[in-house]
């Protein structure tokens, strides 16, 4: 059984059966690359008549570049209270299109750099909960019986803690850093994901091919990463899509409540600081609005995408 | 040594209405280069037997008696050598192709897949392999990157079948490989199944609920009802010749076409199969017999010599305790 067993008349079907096999190169690595190639090719093609999802991704790809080039436009020092390039509370002018907060800094400045934070928090947390979720959601669902039960009670705890007073206690005993927020998000908001992932799971390992895997003498392991996963990657990806634009929100809401972490500058700090500062009230318009309908614009930007990936990858919506 | 021994097998399934008695007390035996086949009407066992024979009922499912693969008992394996043991002593071409093939993943990778999870060859080879295979079931090797859409019904059961063959098992087990296909399709499907058994000498366990099929791929017949194996025998006498009401039933139902004896009487069977749970007692079949007696509902049946080489579970077969002895 260790090597394959030649077959038993190789003079009626080895022949022709080299040079019928497609032109494909024969390595399985290239096999591989060429597959996905195409794979990536049919699917933008479908991708790119969805209006929707078209709009979503260009918003998109502007928010990533600038976050990416932030360090390009924005000088650290002009962000440092001391080294503060203007006046306090300037309207919009020439020298800042979004006039200065209370320290002098350029709003404009302040927004192109704290992109970098929100989308950072967005994508690790996102990371996190799709991880914890799938691992969670999958092993429940594949084993059933008591492991399910136990998964099940541990997701549905998960699920009913209120997220804000979570992410108040563990920011007092955490501390206020970046990395404590993003652990926040994540803990509070894969058990969702980890639902969907189940029930779904529930669903693949019932249909026949599975079962005729295991009577092929497929492990677990195998069974989950090679049939099962793929076939609930879809639900997956499109929710992935959203969960990062509530990510983003829910970075701003803690910052807002000041749980955030106050040495970096994100969209959620910069607008705790402008309420701190009174800016509702003081009528510092130009203060309080820019970061705010950024953070709009990104979550419809992802939502728009979701939707869009969920139009592409569900054939049971898709227009042909 | 047969390649297949099943010795007094229970099924037992267990659910929350009470245990579910599936397949009770089956014997039988497949030797190298024969088809068994296994008839009988839905829900009477035939699928659960080949469940059995690779384990691959829930943990909850009760199996008893001994399943003799290639001499090794698959009941008393422990899950490792059970996963080395499948496909490699047995294979299983399922019913319903269109479902059994994983619809996100090309046909040439779950061929293969059989391959590679057994360690047989690497990717390469099982690639080379596999194309070998399409070409052998009557498939194009250029089909090897297609998805299982891409293919119709009899395409697809062609490489379950290529499937079936990856590990170049002793047994194979064709579970209604014909269903959902329409006669033309089937009629290739069993040509090209009856051959590759005799070119390779296979063992296999062909299970169907059609009997004119059967009498055409088989060496022997097994009949089952509600369970248990009622008559066995070579498979033309069986069919022509029935020596139990039931199977004279399920041989009526498939008239042949331009048969004078068939012409105007298309014959069926009255009621319906026993509920598992509440199976008749004595003969099972006496509620529905067209020549049921009165000691029918007590007597307890068990195959008895119906003749030379085969045996059925009826009272009225020549080797059966005679009626008097019976009643007493």
């Amino acid at each position: 059984m260790s090597t394959i067993e030649t077959p038993r008349q190789p003079s009626e079907f080895t022949v022709g059966v080299e040079a019928d096999l497609p032109p494909a190169p024969r390595d399985p690595k290239k096999i591989r690359w060429a597959r996905r190639r195409r794979a990536i090719t049919g699917f933008w093609r479908v991708y790119r008549k969805n209006k929707m999802g078209m709009v979503g991704l260009v918003l998109l790809g502007v928010f990533v570049l600038v976050a990416l080039a932030a360090p390009l436009m924005v000088s650290p020092d002009d962000l440092r209270p001391a080294t503060a390039p203007g006046i306090s509370f300037q309207p919009p002018s020439s020298e800042f299109p979004l006039g200065t907060d209370d320290f002098g800094r350029s709003v404009l400045d302040l927004v192109i750099y704290g992109s970098r934070i929100s989308l950072l928090v967005g994508f690790a947390a996102t990371v996190m909960t799709m991880v914890v979720g799938t691992a969670v959601g999958i092993t429940g669902g594949y084993y059933g019986g008591r492991v399910d039960t136990v998964m099940n009670a541990f997701t549905n705890w998960f699920l009913v803690i209120p997220w804000i007073p979570l992410a108040i206690v563990l920011a007092s005993i955490l501390g206020r850093s970046l990395y404590n927020t993003i652990l926040v998000i994540g803990l509070t908001s894969w058990a969702g994901t980890a639902r969907l992932v189940r029930a779904d799971t529930l669903s693949v390992k019932e249909r026949p091919y599975v079962e005729r895997a295991r009577a092929l003498g497929a492990s677990s392991w195998h069974l989950v990463t090679r049939h099962i996963l793929p076939n609930v990657m879809p639900v997956i990806f499109a929710n992935t899509v959203l969960t990062v634009a509530l990510s983003i929100l829910a970075e701003t809401t803690l910052a807002l409540l000041g749980l955030g972490d106050p040495l970096s500058v994100s969209w959620g700090t910069v607008i705790f600081d402008a309420f701190d500062a009174g800016a509702l009230s003081a009528g510092l318009w130009w203060w309080l609005i820019p970061p705010g309908v950024c953070i709009c614009l990104v979550t419809l930007a992802f939502t728009m995408c979701g939707y869009a990936l969920d139009e592409v990858l569900n054939p049971r919506i898709r227009e042909r | 040594m047969s390649v297949l021994s099943v010795r007094d097998l229970h099924v037992t399934y267990r659910t929350k209405g009470g245990d579910v008695p599936a397949v009770r007390d089956v014997t039988f035996d497949i030797d190298k280069g024969h088809v068994l086949g296994l008839a009988g009407e839905s829900g009477c066992g035939k699928s659960t037997i080949a469940g059995a024979i690779l384990r691959l009922h829930s943990a909850r499912t009760r199996i008893e008696g001994e399943i003799l693969l290639e001499g090794q008992d698959v009941l008393a394996l422990r899950p490792g050598p059970l996963r080395a043991v499948r496909w490699t002593g047995a294979s299983i071409i399922f019913q319903g192709a269109l479902h059994a093939l994983n619809p996100v993943r090309r046909v040439g990778d779950q061929i293969a897949e059989a391959i590679t999870v057994h360690k047989l060859a690497g990717e390469r080879e099982a690639r080379v392999r596999t194309a070998e295979l399409l070409e052998h079931v009557g498939l194009p090797a250029r089909r090897i990157d297609d998805y299982p859409h891409e293919l119709s019904g009899g395409q697809k059961q062609r490489v379950m079948i290529a499937m079936a063959l990856a590990c170049n098992p002793s047994l194979v087990i064709a579970d209604e490989p014909t269903t959902a296909l329409d006669v033309m399709v089937q009629a290739q499907v069993l040509q090209l199944l009856k051959s590759l058994q005799r070119e390779l000498g296979l063992a296999m366990l062909f299970i169907t609920h059609d009997l004119s099929v059967l009498a055409e791929v088989s060496d022997r017949i097994a009949i089952m009802y509600a369970g248990k194996i009622v008559e066995e025998g070579a498979a033309d006498r069986v069919f022509h010749e029935p020596a139990h009401p039931y199977t004279t039933a399920l041989a009526g139902a498939f008239p042949e076409i331009g048969d004078m004896r068939f012409r105007g009487k298309p014959s069926g069977l009255g009621g319906d199969p026993p509920d598992p749970q509440q199976i008749p007692s004595g003969c099972p079949f006496h509620p529905r017999c067209p020549v049921a007696v009165d000691a029918c509902p007590t007597l307890d049946v068990d195959l008895w010599s119906a003749g030379e080489d085969r045996r059925a579970a009826c009272i009225h077969v020549s080797g059966a305790p005679s009626l008097s002895e019976a009643s007493t």
